[in-house]
């Protein structure tokens, strides 16, 4: 029985945790946490518990910061997070992801690292960074960062990861050799000969369907796309949608053809919510066709954005979902986005939203 | 009988944004006269509170961008000598917004 409902928010100033029981009416605001770092990523990791926490300091650099009770106290390690001497330092965690015991840090600049000891120190998994492709990969505009981590639920050798702007990468063997999964994908930002390359595009966020782990969705920079052959292939799904810009993702937590998008204007055009209106987009299959969903929701005046990390379901019946804007606002729907209430504002610039249901 | 100056430990001086950070430490630490460098004296704060190092310095390895290091007035990076007695502070500088 589902004692208790958290939305972990990670802002540019520190993690919160928003607490409600199943009903999800109200909620109770914690925080700020992590010595108000940014934390661009706070996620729980179900099996024991703990929130982890992934971002980096200007001052202090990057970490994994822990909490065994639900927010109440934290600890930080850093301990293996390097690059060997010479190469660029990491500024910070960009992405967390627990894939049976082991625990995932993508990192900024790009690269990625495993914990086997519930994130006290973390090892580098070179194969990534040795890719052919590594000495071409470009920055967009947050950095070079490995910001979406994908374990496979039932083979943990299989990852995907999303890079900034290098795209999609796949391994099958537990991230030793890496291969680019971006064919059907747009880089509108290259010549126009050159606009579907093997890599180089500029994924903005990649999530899993549920139960159909080769069934991927994605928010590009240009454009949004499904595959169904984990990644081998991409086939736009932007029609019926009000942009082909945006940021976030979020999948149903049973449903694979339920996917949640918040399209932004343009990203040369203010990249806030079209029309200074805010709406959800969902579809119901697979991206065929989509309903945006508004009730609750600002429609008038409104010019935040959302980014990348900052909208996630939970797993209750229906689903919850929830976004953070850049403007610090919490919007929470308890019905699977028919409508919304706002659980939070006057918040930091929200960088990730997750969620935890604890059971009593 | 007056201190032999060749044995006067290394005084550091932290910030309070770093000494939160490791709950154990202490705004000022003696440290060995012992310790030649800069370096030398993160290292031997490193073994006393673990992950220290990590937050004054990258991998490069440098001072981070963002901390400051000061020995007797002066800028110091890792190689910075250490005389018995120095008084090395560390600062968080201008930074975020």
């Amino acid at each position: 029985m589902t004692n208790k409902v958290l939305i972990l928010v990670g802002t540019k100033k520190g993690a919160f945790v928003l607490e409600s029981d199943a009903a999800r009416q109200s909620w109770e605001l914690r925080g700020p946490y992590c010595e108000t770092w940014p934390m661009n990523h706070v996620i729980a990791d179900p099996a024991t518990g703990t929130i982890l926490a992934g971002g980096g300091s200007e001052w202090f650099g990057p970490a994994v910061w822990k909490s065994g009770d639900l927010g109440a106290t934290w600890t930080h390690s850093s301990a293996g997070l390097a690059y060997p001497e010479g190469e660029a330092p990491i500024k910070a965690v960009w992405s967390l992801a627990k894939s049976g015991a082991s625990l995932y840090a993508g990192v900024d600049p790009a690269g990625l690292f495993r914990s086997d000891d519930g994130g006290e120190t973390w090892s580098h998994l070179a194969g990534l960074r040795n890719h052919p492709s590594r000495p071409h990969w470009n920055p967009g505009g947050a950095g070079l960062i490995l910001h979406s981590l994908l374990p496979h639920p039932d083979d943990d050798r299989r990852l995907w990861v999303g890079i900034s702007a290098a795209g999609v990468f796949h391994t099958a063997d537990s991230g030793e050799t890496w291969e680019t999964r971006n064919r059907g994908t747009r880089a509108d930002f290259m010549p126009e000969d050159q606009r579907y390359p093997e890599f180089g595009q500029c994924v903005h966020c990649l999530v899993m369907a549920a139960g159909m782990p080769d069934r991927l969705y994605q928010q590009n920079h240009c454009g949004m796309y499904r595959s169904d052959d984990g990644g081998r292939h991409w086939t736009s799904i932007e029609a019926g949608l009000p942009s082909s810009f945006g940021f976030p993702a979020a999948a149903h937590p049973r449903d694979p053809s339920t996917l949640y998008l918040l399209p932004l204007n343009g990203d040369s055009a203010g990249r806030y919510v079209p029309d200074g209106k805010a709406a959800v987009w969902r579809t119901r299959d697979g991206g065929e066709t989509w309903k945006d969903l508004r009730t609750g929701l600002p429609q008038g005046n409104t010019y935040f954005g959302v980014l990348r990390q900052a909208m996630a379901t939970d797993r209750l019946e229906p689903a919850g979902v929830y976004f953070g804007t850049s403007t610090g606002s919490l919007y929470a729907s308890a019905d699977e986005g028919d409508s919304w209430t706002c659980v939070a504002q006057h918040l930091p610039t929200v960088l990730s939203v997750e969620t935890m249901v604890v059971e009593a | 009988m007056q201190e032999d100056p060749a044995c006067l430990p290394v005084i550091v001086k932290l910030p309070a944004a770093l000494v939160r950070l490791f709950p154990e430490a202490s705004r000022q630490v003696e440290i060995p006269a012992s310790v030649a460098t800069v370096g030398d004296a993160i290292d031997a704060l490193d073994r006393r509170w673990p992950g220290m190092r990590d937050r004054i310095c990258d991998t490069t390895p440098s001072i981070r961008r963002h901390m400051n290091v000061f020995v007797s007035g002066e800028r110091a990076t890792l190689e910075t000598r250490l005389a018995p007695g120095a008084e090395v502070v560390v600062l968080t500088a201008i930074s975020g917004g």
